[in-house]
């Protein structure tokens, strides 16, 4: 039991709070590294993810993980945090949840400020405590190759997306799905149902139903749990991408591939500088090429030719000279987005304010 | 004449004797018969926890630990029960009428939503000014709601339950088409909500303590609740038309006036709990405050059964199950939902107790 901690620790460590002293003495073997997640950690989704990094730590010697789920995005956080800097000794903190940032996370990291913040969602700006940093992958590259082979591999030519918010980087990613597939089918159609809020199973299981009644057959989405989409998908018959983790467990045969976190790769990264006594970078992005996100295993369905083509893009974004948004690009109503000659690197602070859907995607956001 | 003194005196003081051990009896009952729910529902998670495999000794340890053992704990505690305090309200005061309304959530939303529009309105205004108007703005707006329910109720017929319950929802979208369109703040890309309301105006927390002022509203809208249904003309006349509503109309007073007041009461608790929410934590509305303090709000109000008074007691020992259950989860690995059966063992085995009240001797010894 490796984050077990004695009740004699417990009641020092309580000794150590009313007297208001470093509390790390009674834990100074180790750092203690809390993870805080806002849905479960078994959900096939985004926490998942998040507590699949926390297991690589897990395996770090000299290193502690404390984790706590379902944590709400209320001064509830806050508290959580707290507890895990007075009770446990905690000094590196994972929030994993994007709406724990503002205020929650800046607040404690006023008050705490030799404990540091990792914040998954890049939303550190130099006014930001400087024992915060903010995270995040651009995963719209993983979507883009997963979008080619759901591409290659539909028979009816529609694809479909169950979203959550129409909110940038969701819209991103449905637009990066879309422009794959058409790599690898020109007349591919890519079909948008947004439920209004990021976990809402009923919904999520109707819009998957009305796709594939629509004529849909292969079907990703970018959700908080996208267990519900995938089961129900793979059970009409359908073919599935994953999204946030890899969903092949679900669903071996249906199972197309995906696009995945790759926490665990990051986790220790950043644990390693944490305990060597290097900084942090406040803010840190990166995609494919540096190991943030990857793609799922290609499933049985996926054919020789359309592995090839999706590899083929892979190893360029991997090595870093490929551009997916490019003009000319135009919405799904006929405007201009991107003008022809314009690249739009991953860098490129107009794609995070996206706010069209570029042709080939049926639905409207907004 | 004289010899006729002595007896009545006696006997006179032997039926206030008579009828002070019967209330001490009937408060003993109030506080014992829960306690013993309580210690019996702790028991059974015990038996639970025990197996799953783990020591029941570490659960009771680390759950007054992260609840109450340290000075850090209380905060926690406290700063839970807060909210819940002012939704637990809104269930309690219509109970008086006889309705059930498990709408606070959508209150606390509305009021809300109208406590940061007060607050964007006149953001320059002095800070007590700009507090003062998000108040008046969340309870008024919170009021209203819950009022609405009611007056279905009383001119339509129509079930507040199900009423105040479908309004949580029609809050609830009411609020993400305001925050998602016309109030968003257009630097809000990923996280939509509506422009911050300034950290001047915010209400802060208490002095020496890390616990926001939603604690001292909530306390007082308690003990002024209690005032009113246990101490005023008003409250006596909601509690005969709860009792049967037939012989209020008989006796003639106004049911409907009664019940818009009091749902209006209720609605401007859990109204004041979303202004709360905004001044003391959020310091701006987005989906974060749809969190479920207004549900967790009629589980105290069950359990306190109503009594104002009882439902601070309540909300503290459940918002001392919530902060324990972080304890619990990082030092005994049990997944969220543990503290979820916990609270719906107590739940159950408080109501199951009712059946208890007037049937233990051991209260009726003064009768």
């Amino acid at each position: 039991m490796p984050n077990q901690i004695s009740r004699r620790q417990v009641l020092q460590g309580t000794a150590a709070v009313a007297g208001v002293l470093p509390i790390r003495a009674a834990l100074a073997a180790d750092t203690v590294i809390g993870f805080v997640y806002v849905g479960s950690r078994d959900d096939y989704g985004y926490n998942q993810a998040h507590a699949a990094g926390a297991a690589a730590l897990k395996k770090v010697a000299g290193i502690k993980v404390v984790e706590e789920e379902k944590v709400p995005e209320t001064d509830a956080v806050e508290k959580t945090m707290e507890s895990m800097i007075n009770l446990d000794g905690a000094t590196l903190l994972f929030p994993t949840s994007f709406g724990y940032f503002n205020p929650h996370v800046l607040k404690i990291a006023k008050k705490y400020p030799k404990v540091r913040f990792e914040h998954a969602g890049g939303l550190w700006t130099d006014k930001d405590p400087t024992n915060v940093g903010s995270y995040f992958g651009y995963i719209d590259e993983a979507q883009h190759v997963a979008g080619i082979v759901a591409g290659a591999s539909t028979k009816t030519g529609k694809l479909g997306f169950v979203a959550a918010k129409p909110i940038p980087q969701l819209l991103r990613n449905v637009n990066a799905f879309i422009l794959g597939a058409k790599l690898a089918n020109p007349n591919a159609t890519l079909q948008v149902i947004f439920t209004g809020d990021w976990s809402m199973p009923v919904k999520e299981a109707e819009a998957t139903n009305s796709l594939i009644d629509a004529g849909v057959d292969v079907i990703t989405c970018h959700v908080d749990g996208p267990k519900t989409v995938m089961e129900n998908a793979a059970r009409r018959g359908a073919m599935i991408s994953s999204y946030h983790v890899n969903a092949a467990p679900l669903a071996p045969q249906a199972h197309l591939t995906g696009a995945e976190w790759n926490w665990e790769v990051l986790y220790p990264r950043f644990a390693r500088m944490f305990t060597s006594g290097e900084t942090i970078p406040n803010f840190y992005r990166g995609g494919l090429k540096e190991s943030l996100v990857k793609v799922a295993p290609y499933g049985p369905k996926v054919s020789d030719a359309a592995r090839k083509q999706a590899d083929d893009v892979k190893t360029k974004l991997t090595a870093g000279d490929y551009v997916i948004f490019k003009g000319p690009l135009k919405d799904n109503k006929g405007n201009v987005v991107i003008a022809a000659g314009i690249n739009r690197g991953q860098t490129d602070p107009e794609l995070e304010k996206m706010s069209y859907l570029v042709e080939g995607v049926i639905g409207a956001a907004s | 004449m004289k010899a006729d003194v002595r007896p009545v005196t006696q006997d006179k003081f032997g039926w206030l004797q008579a009828a002070w051990s019967e209330r001490l009896g009937r408060a003993a009952e109030y506080v014992v018969i829960p306690a013993l729910a309580l210690a019996a529902s702790l028991a059974a998670f015990g038996i639970f926890i025990a197996l799953s495999g783990k020591d029941p000794a570490d659960l009771y340890f680390y759950m007054y630990q992260g609840a109450f053992g340290t000075w850090f704990s209380w905060q926690n505690t406290l700063s839970r029960a807060a909210p819940v305090i002012l939704t637990a309200l809104c269930t309690a005061l219509p109970a008086q009428l006889g309705l059930v309304i498990i709408g606070g959530e959508g209150a606390l939303l509305i009021g809300a939503l109208a406590a940061t529009s007060a607050a964007l309105i006149v953001p320059d205004a002095p800070p007590i000014a700009v507090q003062f108007a998000m108040a008046f703005a969340g309870m008024t707006a919170g009021g209203l709601w819950i009022a609405l329910s009611g007056a279905l109720q009383h001119y339509r017929g129509v079930n507040e339950t199900i009423s105040s319950l479908l309004l949580v929802y029609i809050a609830l979208a009411i609020l993400n088409h305001l925050v998602e369109g016309p109030m968003r703040d257009p630097a809000s890309l990923n996280k939509p909500s509506t422009r911050e309301i300034g950290a001047a105006n915010m209400i802060g927390t208490i002095p020496g303590l890390d616990v926001h002022w939603g604690l001292v509203f909530g306390v007082v809208a308690a003990v002024l609740a209690y005032i009113l249904i246990f101490h005023t003309v008003f409250g006596f006349a909601a509690r005969i038309a709860g009792g049967n509503v037939r012989a209020a109309k008989v006796v003639g007073l106004g049911v409907g006036r009664l019940i818009l007041i009091a749902c209006f009461l209720a609605g401007a608790a859990a109204g004041l709990a979303g202004m709360v929410e905004v001044a003391a934590v959020q310091g701006r509305t987005n989906a974060n405050l749809a969190s479920g303090y207004g549900f967790t709000g009629i589980l105290v109000a069950f359990l306190a059964r109503h009594n104002p008074i009882a439902i601070i007691p309540v909300a503290i020992l459940l918002g001392g199950i919530n902060a324990s259950g972080g304890l619990l989860q990082r030092r005994l690995g049990l997944p969220d939902a543990s503290v979820l059966v916990l609270q719906g063992m107590i739940f159950l085995s408080v109501l199951a107790s009712e059946t208890l009240y007037g049937r233990l001797a051991i209260f009726r010894r003064g009768s």
